[in-house]
């Protein structure tokens, strides 16, 4: 009823909705709203009508029910008797961890080849750009299954560990690369670990503060302290000792080969491997690929302006180019994590129990909650992205405030 | 003060001298690239150690390769324990990768003639400077053609297509002088109309002029790629720009449909679209309906790329100085003169390298339809090729391939918008 | 402009969907083909061969139903599908029956919905592991990585036996077979479950089956048959009395070699009679005509012929008849009388 809101002039006539530009709007929005309606209607009808059909509903019990299959990567206690509820916040957690180590990774490999690329060695720069070609123009899924095959079918099975004289052997005799993973050492929390940690924790804090101070003083009277040693024996120092003061609260354990597997230590599925690197180094590319754009936006004025002040290479690069180009790179950076915590739910495709692979796959399959399923597996990613989108916002809100 | 009191004095000119060895040729070259300073070098070295390594590990494979034998274990025979491809995979499943293992072998020809009339019909595109504008008219035709060609079936049915276009453009016309959007949505319907009358004409003629058809579940391999590619591409686009127009329209309703639309379709992975498309879509047509699983993926790919090539639009049209539009407007062009002859042209220029990029990540993502079950390139590879008793083993050779397939794609359409780019910087800067 | 050709295909699948929506067998027969979902391909029970022609155990069902209600036993399209997409795509009506090594469970036939016409395989879930480990028993599997295909009724019962037994286990999940044959070729898992009959069929793709054995523990009841969707009951009895066709034919010595002279006159046996059509009017009770029988049998012959021609122990799957016997053989195969 949009078109009526607005009470007629006198002289209204109704070909004024399709000719007069002020009503002209009105019209469309009412024709736009009342297809949509219709639309929505239609399809919900559809629903309905075949739902009814069929004799289903739509209901959510089913995530209250034991989910009844297991998942090997349990961030959280998980058994099969858990509810699907739980099974689906297993995957929730796995996609994050993911994600999240695929964004730290591909951040690294992308500044390095994106500062690399702009090298002036040649074959540096050749080597980069070829990186970069060669892993944008690929489909992900491709480089997500070549690097699950070489987990699977290059890497030696457990089995080849056994016996004295065996095939392959562990890395300095605490990593095994087998193809159902790797094995690496993991920390055992004895009593009084949490001392440790908290000095460790404290120790960063200080070595932060150390170097605030050491510029402020810099700043201020032009004394120079020096900064890379005292950091690292701020950070370490009272944590060794510490360490050694508590009894030694926190050891190693090693994997080692019993029954089928290695037991203890790590494990880093090779599901996990074949996913983290394979977003990571594709990623990589396309962050390498926005790193350079950023670089090169800021002008070479501002390089030759820093050079004749008789700044080194390093310093130019971090004080001078980085700080603008961040402004840059930032947003593009933003969106490339989205992307790849998108692309995460390319899990399904080696195995990975992703939210996909568990919400939207094993429990989509045993209760045949369609709709349901891909809702909440939809509702999940979309709230992700809005929650990266607000803080892009935020970001460019207080870039934009800096600018004159 | 004359000469002769200078003790020497020059003649005539020397003639010049070479420059010294290190400042010339190849010595130059690579002290100035490859061994600036001492960090440099070593990095060269190490990259030079990496790139050789990956020669000497890669080299004999390729050289080595057998490129004709019937199954894996009698290619392993015949390398008899050298290092070595079984290319033989690709030249034996040649064809189960590029069409599916189920296309008609006799109909390969029309997918091929397909494939080659597709670069007839972008070529106009693509080159717009270069060829006569007459070819455009091919390039109208083309989706007429590929759609008989590939999916065979009777004439009239793509010529009926046709037709409903002409007449829907028709109506455009007719009605252009009220205003554009009743232009717009007259031609949908009158397409629209004309199409379900047209129906009724191609059931009772059927036989008319007939290709074998072959049914769409019957299409794999990297064709199914090109095609939902190149359909997707192509159908995005004028969605993508009326997505992008409604969302800088100054009606709130139309505004606030693109946004929503758009904002969801962006938040999600196209792989749950996927899923949208295989398990729940149906619940969604009305009882009875089935189409097609490769028309069903088409029409969520083509929701998914129209979102992206919709924001890289308004980013064009948010770039435009704010002079234009109201140059247009002091023209007294109206929304459909001054959107088409001012704003558009020059948006779509600033858009296409984003275009492209969506282009291409589009193309990269179709490979996520053998996820649900469909046979391209990709699920052709994990399905029935690694899972047959010959080729059970055989991964480098295939993903390579498809790799490389793709590969060549990508990197020629990023290619080409770059040259296109430097062909239409048509500002003096 | 190239949106009009996906507006026309879809108008065009408008107008054939439009007419989908009455009876099943009217829709096939409309359509002149059987859409029929099958796996994605597993040897012996559906798989294309080198040609594309679909073959196998579950295929012959498919090929009996499409012989019966069209008398062609070619015209079958068959839809692959993943252990996530069968349900939906007989749901949708993608599919007008799913001949897929489904289990049948109280769940699958009351909520999902649909209706198993019968048991076409009687299978359970076993676990298959290399010689050379060693293992004997399925309780020795403690700790072990077990390869198991997602959305399926296997992943329940292994998590279920796991938990019994208080054993400890590391699950793989994959898609395919086809991939958990490679991961558990590679060495990635140190066994692979499934139903017994289909590791034996995938065993069989093995370039060496003989290094590989089937642990003697089977772990589930699974009855393996085609389903309809519910509601449709006319279609439903002609893909239960076509699979029964089958078994009964087995039982009384009709085979695809002599069905075409038992049909042509009357034999001594009555019951014979009335399944070829001779006598009685059986076919018209199911909505089709007197033949049904005769050609779903000359097409693909009776149960213990497809048995042998696809999975028995003469071929590579080398499965043997086990509880899939006749009744009067020692088997649980028991057809419903045809009266």
């Amino acid at each position: 009823m949009t078109t009526m809101t607005d009470p007629p002039q006198a002289s209204f006539r109704l070909s004024q909705l399709i000719y007069d530009t002020r009503y002209r709007s009105y019209t469309f929005q009412f024709i736009a709203l009342m297809l949509l309606i219709a639309l929505m209607a239609y399809l919900g009808a559809n629903l309905v009508t075949n739902l009814a059909e069929q004799g289903q509903n739509i209901s959510f019990g089913f995530l209250a029910e034991p989910s009844g299959y297991d998942i090997n990567q349990r961030p959280i206690e998980y058994d099969s008797q858990s509810t699907h509820l739980r099974a689906s916040i297993v995957g929730v957690l796995n996609t994050l961890i993911v994600a999240f180590l695929g964004c730290l990774t591909a951040t690294i490999l992308g500044v390095v080849a994106g500062v690399l690329r702009l090298s002036p060695n040649w074959l540096v720069r050749k080597l980069m750009a070829g990186y970069v070609e060669a892993f944008r123009n690929v489909p992900v899924l491709i480089w997500i299954l070549i690097i699950f095959t070489i987990m699977t079918a290059v890497l030696p099975a457990p089995n080849a560990f056994r016996g004295d004289d065996s095939e392959s052997s562990m890395l300095f005799g605490s990593f095994a690369f087998t193809n159902r993973g790797v094995y690496t050492p993991a920390p055992i929390w004895g009593p009084g670990s949490l001392v440790v940690v908290l000095t460790f924790l404290a120790s960063i804090f200080g070595a932060i503060y150390y170097r605030r101070y050491a510029t402020k003083l810099l700043y201020d009277t032009g004394k120079l302290l020096p900064m890379g040693w005292p950091s690292l024996v701020i950070l370490f120092v009272p944590s060794i000792l510490v360490y050694f003061v508590m009894g030694q609260p926190i050891s190693l354990d090693y994997p080692a080969l019993a029954g089928f597997n290695f037991q203890g230590g790590l494990h880093i599925r090779g599901s996990l491997i074949a996913l983290w690197f394979a977003l990571a180094i594709y990623t990589g590319a396309f962050i390498a690929e926005n790193v350079r754009a950023g670089i090169m936006a800021v002008s070479r004025g501002q390089t030759e302006a820093a050079a004749s002040l008789g700044m080194r290479p390093n310093r130019i690069m971090n004080l001078v180019i980085l700080p603008q180009a961040l402004r840059v790179i930032i947003p593009p950076l933003i969106s490339q994590y989205l992307n790849l915590t998108k692309n995460s739910s390319l899990a399904i495709a080696v195995g990975y129990m992703d939210v996909t692979g568990t919400l939207g796959g094993i429990t989509l399959n045993q209760t045949g909650r369609a709709i349901e399923c891909v809702l909440l597996l939809m509702l999940f990613y979309l709230t992700i992205s809005l929650a990266i989108s607000a803080v892009m916002n935020v970001y460019n809100k207080s870039i934009t405030l800096k600018e004159r | 003060m004359s000469k002769d009191n200078i003790a020497f004095h020059r003649t005539h000119m020397l003639p010049e001298a070479p420059p010294p060895a290190t400042e010339t040729g190849a010595i130059k070259w690579l002290r100035e690239n490859l061994f600036s300073s001492v960090a440099n070098g070593l990095l060269t070295v190490v990259a030079g150690y990496l790139l050789l390594s990956l020669v000497i590990s890669a080299g004999p494979w390729f050289l080595n390769g057998i490129w004709d034998s019937p199954s894996l274990t009698a290619c392993r025979e015949m390398l008899d324990g050298r290092t070595g491809a079984c290319f033989a995979v690709l030249t034996e499943r040649w064809n189960q990768l590029l069409f599916g293992f189920k296309y008609p072998d006799e109909l390969y020809w029309r997918p091929t003639l397909a494939f080659v009339l597709l670069f007839v019909a972008i070529a106009p595109v693509l080159f717009v400077k270069f060829l006569p504008h007459q070819l455009l008219i091919f390039t109208g035709l083309y989706p007429f053609i590929a759609y008989w060609l590939i999916w065979g079936g009777s004439i009239i049915v793509p010529v009926m297509a046709l037709l409903g276009v002409l007449f829907g453009v028709l109506v455009y016309r007719r009605t252009l002088t009220v205003s554009a959007g009743v232009a717009v949505l007259a031609g949908i319907v009158g397409a629209m109309v004309f199409w379900w009358i047209a129906g009724f004409v191609t059931g009772s003629a059927a036989g008319f002029l007939a290709l074998e058809p072959v049914a769409s579940r019957d299409m794999g391999g990297f064709m199914v790629n090109l095609m939902l590619g190149v359909v997707c591409v192509s159908l995005s686009l004028p969605f993508g720009i009326m997505l992008a127009l409604g969302r800088q329209s100054d009606m709130p309703i139309i505004k606030w449909i693109c946004v929503v639309f758009i904002e969801f379709i962006r938040g999600v992975p196209l792989i749950t679209l996927l899923f949208v498309a295989n398990v729940v879509l149906a619940y969604f047509l009305p009882p009875g309906t089935t189409f097609d699983l490769i028309l069903r993926v088409i029409i969520m790919i083509t929701m998914f790329a129209s979102a992206y090539i919709a924001e890289v639009i308004r980013g064009g049209l948010a770039a435009l100085p704010r002079g234009q539009y109201e140059a247009a407007d002091s023209l007294g062009l109206d929304y459909a003169q001054s959107m088409q002859f001012i704003i558009l042209p020059q948006a779509l220029k600033i858009s296409i390298p984003g275009i492209v990029n969506v282009a291409v990540g589009l193309f990269k993502d179709t490979t996520l339809v053998s996820v649900i079950s469909m046979f391209d390139i990709v699920g052709m590879i994990r399905g029935p090729i690694l899972a047959s008793a010959e080729w059970n083993g055989v991964y480098w050779e295939l993903f390579g391939f498809a790799a490389l397939l793709f590969f060549i794609t990508c990197y020629g359409i990023s290619q080409y918008s770059q040259w296109l780019e430097r062909q239409l910087q048509t500002d003096h800067r | 402009m190239k949106k009009t050709v996906f507006l026309g295909a879809l108008t065009a699948a408008g107008l054939v969907g439009g007419a989908a929506a009455a009876a099943t067998l009217d829709d096939v027969k409309a359509r002149g083909t059987l859409n029929c979902g099958v796996t994605t391909g597993l040897v012996g029970f559906a798989a294309p061969d080198a040609n594309g022609v679909w073959e196998g155990f579950d295929v012959a069902v498919c090929r009996a139903v499409a012989a019966a209600v069209l008398g062609d036993p070619t015209s079958v399209e068959f839809v692959p599908t993943t252990g996530k997409t069968r349900f939906t795509a007989l749901a949708s009506g993608e599919v007008d029956m799913l001949a897929r090594n489904t289990t049948w469970t109280f769940s699958r036939d009351t909520d999902l919905k649909f209706d198993f016409v019968g048991v076409n395989y009687y299978d359970g879930q076993g676990f298959m592991v290399p010689k050379s480990l060693g293992v004997t028993s399925a309780k020795e599997l403690d700790g072990a990585t077990v390869c198991i295909q997602t959305g399926t009724t296997t992943e329940l019962n292994l998590a279920d036996y796991f938990r019994k037994n208080n054993m400890n286990y590391e699950p793989v999940p994959i898609e395919t077979n086809a991939e958990g044959q490679q991961q558990y070729l590679a060495g990635a898992c140190d066994t692979y479950t499934t139903d017994a009959s289909g590791l034996a069929a995938t065993r069989a793709a093995f370039e060496n089956p003989t290094e590989h054995v089937i642990l003697p523990e089977i772990i589930s009841k699974e009855p393996l048959g085609p389903l309809v969707r519910h509601g449709d009951n006319e279609w439903e009895d002609i893909v239960r009395w076509t699979l029964n066709a089958l078994i009964t034919a087995e039982e009384l010595g009709v085979t695809s070699a002599n069905v075409a002279e038992l049909a042509a006159g009357k034999t001594d046996s009555p019951e014979t009679n009335r399944l070829l059509g001779t006598e009685g009017n059986l076919g018209e009770m199911i909505g089709l005509d007197a033949d049904w029988a005769v050609r779903a049998l000359s097409a693909v012959g009776n149960y213990g012929e497809v048995f042998e021609k696809n999975i028995g122990e003469k071929t590579p799957i080398g499965l043997a008849r086990g509880l899939n016997a006749q009744w009067a053989d020692g088997g649980i195969l028991y057809s419903p009388p045809f009266r």
